[in-house]
């Protein structure tokens, strides 16, 4: 039972990458992609009928790791807590610049959004990916099962750790890097003009740059947390997510140079994905990495969860998220096709 | 000072600050429902027209909602990792299913209710508006039951490291305390939004602008603020007065500023607790309507504060006394405004009262103040706990956060909010002004 919801929480929270994903990269690339208002106003119609269901499956996540291991949430929200509060801070100012930028017909208040936007937008991505950063090299838990970490110490990753070393900025780096991408190559699929043609040049150059990456963080992994390549072998769903990840960015290159925009947005989703995939299994059981030493690490075992609470769990679990996906499927086909710019009072 | 202080006001600020608007999308949405099922029905714009106004105001509420309520989540992680690792078993169920069932049901059709018009027609955009109700309210069934949770732990059972686990899902989820807290709560959103609509048609009246639609706001918001406001004094209120003087007497005790036990208990019209003396100065009583409300007859014995040991009272007793008395008394006047409202509009006349419009356009920020202060006395009647009688507040904290950090993050909310609340000022007057005119265009 705690495999199976280790297995759903992974899965959902790869929900959330590659679906906020799209309109975090989208927001961040804005500026360079969309140089006046109308152009803006149509990135802002491609991200703005989604941005806010695909959020949910944060908080969705969030909630099943509450009620599946509350001592993961427990020591990892108030472990982190000053990141914790700069995410949130993004994400109300992100809204807020995505919500209201297009109620004043005023340049400098857009203006002032845009920049907003893309500065939050940009921000996101490097602290998730630092997060998983955290989760890969390890934190400071004691015996009681909690930790305190400031936001940076000597930027080294070793004792007494920080929350940025060069090691989390490196993987929040990549993680900018393919939300960036994957961004492009959602605005490539469903913009069109100027716009996609920007965004299909950016999202080439993005790939080649993540793909550069890729060997390079692997590296840094395996000098930070020997022990997660070491899983590997015996780990197939690793090497599922591996391989889709690879086939993934191959795909994305291959098929931005081809023209075939959804092609390549399935590429860069598949990257996400399967590089999620594929570390949540080479870290399996471990939801939070002790520094000093494997016993007093959170597992999916000692996580809080019962059995009789996860079976109950899995029983409004099997009917509530169909049910999403349903409403997001409706959503994508209310609003499919290619998006314009709304009239001026008429849409983001 | 208490360690738990910055964590305690962290949290009153935000989820007071956040509370300022559900309380509105709630009962707008079932408000802007019924003026879509008009719309629907009778044809023509102008309900329509009127609908697309309110859609307006609820959609710029409703991304303030949104995005104060982000915060509220996490900080059950972040700021009470305590309550989190004991009770996270449970409450976490009524947390996630708030994500999975509501607020994908709100967040995938608002953009069609205040987007989408063109695209799914009149029906669809009527099921829009219908979802939304649904989602909106829906979300607050869940988050009403959380709180039921710690009000009156049901369905619980102590799991083997002293935390504890769900033993009967259904038990919770139908927790009796909570469907009384939860009808009180949706009747409270409801009295905010038909006051909102009502002023904004006093408004339009006195201004002699918009004059068909400030009669269709005003009928709207003074039939259904009639009704809530009755609704939130009975049965609600009432039931829910009940339920705390059974499962919470010191809570009650505390409520009414009553020290001393006694039968023929008096409510407390008006008054100045003074915990010190044991005693409220300046009292305004009324002999026997405590005992006859609490437990229906006037000579019952009503437990005081001297029954019960002054480690296990509410630590705020003055301030819970307050904030029970300012929610009871402007409940009280409600129910008289729109009584006397509903009258003048049955008869035709309200359009033409300038003074009872110029009394329901100013009536508008009082119920917000009701809503807060009902929170404040379900929240501060349950301290010292926060899970009534199992867990303590002061224990249920993140151990490791300090309080430098805590004021940091305090100071950080209390300038964002501040920026957030003079844009939304800014945004809602524009509206406003624009007013409900046909078309959904606007600047």
């Amino acid at each position: 039972m705690a495999e199976l919801w280790y297995a759903i929480l992974a899965v959902m929270l790869a929900l959330y990458v590659v679906l906020d994903g799209y309109d975090l990269g989208a927001g961040a690339l804005h500026l360079a992609v969309a140089r006046n208002d109308p152009e803006r106003r149509t990135v802002l119609a491609a991200i703005g009928p989604f941005w806010d269901a695909n959020e949910v499956w944060l908080l969705a996540s969030g909630g099943v790791l509450f009620v599946a291991f509350p001592r993961a949430l427990a020591a990892g929200l108030s472990g982190f807590y000053l990141a914790i509060f700069l995410v949130i801070w993004c994400l109300v100012l992100r809204a807020v610049a995505i919500e209201f930028r297009s109620h004043v017909a005023e340049p400098l208040w857009r203006n002032f959004w845009d920049v907003v936007l893309a500065g939050a937008s940009g921000l996101l991505p490097v602290l998730f990916g630092a997060a998983f950063g955290n989760l890969i090299r390890g934190v400071p838990l004691g015996r009681e099962g909690w930790f305190e970490l400031t936001l940076f110490t000597s930027f080294l990753p070793r004792e007494p750790v920080g929350i940025l070393d060069w090691y989390t900025v490196l993987a929040g780096v990549f993680a900018l890097v393919a939300l960036l991408g994957h961004g492009a190559a959602f605005l490539t699929w469903r913009t069109e003009g100027p716009v996609q043609e920007r965004s299909r040049r950016l999202a080439f150059v993005l790939y080649v740059v993540l793909a550069v990456l890729w060997p390079l963080v692997t590296l840094a992994t395996h000098a930070v947390n020997p022990s997660l390549l070491a899983a590997l072998p015996g780990r197939p769903l690793g090497w599922l997510g591996l391989a889709l990840a690879l086939g993934g960015v191959v795909g994305a290159l291959v098929a931005t140079r081809r023209g075939r925009p959804l092609a390549a947005f399935l590429g860069s989703s598949a990257f996400i994905a399967g590089m999620l995939i594929a570390t949540a299994a080479c870290l399996f059981p471990v939801l939070l990495r002790a520094t000093s030493g494997p016993a007093w690490s959170i597992t999916a075992f000692n996580g809080g969860s019962t059995t009789s609470g996860l079976r109950t769990a899995l029983g409004w679990w099997v009917v509530g998220f169909p049910v999403a996906l349903l409403y997001f499927v409706i959503l994508f086909r209310i609003h499919r096709g290619k998006a314009r710019a709304a009239a001026e009072g008429e849409g983001y | 000072m208490d360690p738990a202080f910055w964590h305690r006001l962290q949290f009153a600020f935000t989820i007071t600050y956040h509370y300022l608007f559900p309380q509105l999308t709630m009962g707008l949405a079932a408000l802007i429902l019924v003026m879509k099922t008009l719309g629907l029905r009778r044809g023509g714009d102008a309900w329509n027209d009127a609908a697309r106004f309110w859609i307006r105001i609820f959609g710029i509420n409703f991304a303030m909602g949104v995005v104060t309520g982000i915060p509220m989540e996490f900080q059950f992680g972040t700021n009470w990792g305590g309550l989190s690792r004991y009770a996270g078993n449970v409450i976490g169920h009524t947390l996630a299913i708030e994500g999975l069932f509501a607020f994908f049901l709100e967040s995938s059709f608002l953009a069609v209710l205040v987007w989408g018009e063109s695209r799914v027609g009149r029906v669809g955009h009527w099921f829009a508006s219908l979802a939304l109700f649904a989602g909106s309210w829906l979300s607050g069934y869940f988050i009403v039951m959380t709180n039921a949770f710690l009000q009156r732990p049901v369905g619980y059972a102590a799991g083997p490291d002293g935390s504890l686990v769900l033993a009967d899902f259904w038990a919770f989820l139908l927790n009796p305390w909570g469907i009384a807290q939860y009808a009180h709560t949706m009747m409270g959103t409801l009295v905010t939004a038909s006051f909102v609509v009502a002023a904004l048609g006093a408004f339009y009246a006195l201004r002699s602008i918009h004059v068909d639609h400030a009669r269709r706001f005003l009928a709207v918001g003074v039939t259904a603020g009639l009704l809530s406001s009755g609704a939130v004094a009975w049965p609600t209120g009432d039931h829910q007065a009940k339920l705390v003087a059974a499962h919470q007497p010191i809570a009650l005790a505390a409520m009414e500023g009553r020290f001393e036990s006694g039968p023929y208990a008096a409510i407390t019209i008006i008054g100045q607790p003074n915990r010190a003396a044991r005693r409220i100065d300046n009292p305004l009583q009324v002999p026997g309507v405590l005992s006859f409300l609490a437990f229906g007859a006037f000579h019952t014995d009503v437990p005081g504060l001297d029954r019960f040991p002054e480690h296990l009272w509410p630590d705020n007793v003055e301030l819970l006394y307050y904030a029970f008395h300012i929610m009871v008394g402007l409940g009280t006047i409600f129910i008289a405004v729109m009584a006397l409202a509903a009258v003048l509009l049955a008869r035709g006349r309200l359009a033409r009262s300038r003074a009872m419009l110029w009394v329901l356009m100013l009536a508008f920020p009082f119920p917000y103040i009701a809503n807060t202060a009902g929170w404040l006395t379900a929240e501060l009647g349950r301290q010292p706990w926060v899970v009534y009688g199992l867990l303590r507040t002061r224990d249920a904290t993140s151990p490791l956060v300090h309080p430098g950090s805590a004021l940091f993050t305090l100071i950080g909310f209390a300038g964002l909010y501040l920026v957030l609340g003079l844009l939304f000022v800014f945004l809602i007057q524009r509206e406003i002004a624009h007013g409900p005119r046909g078309g959904a265009t606007h600047g």
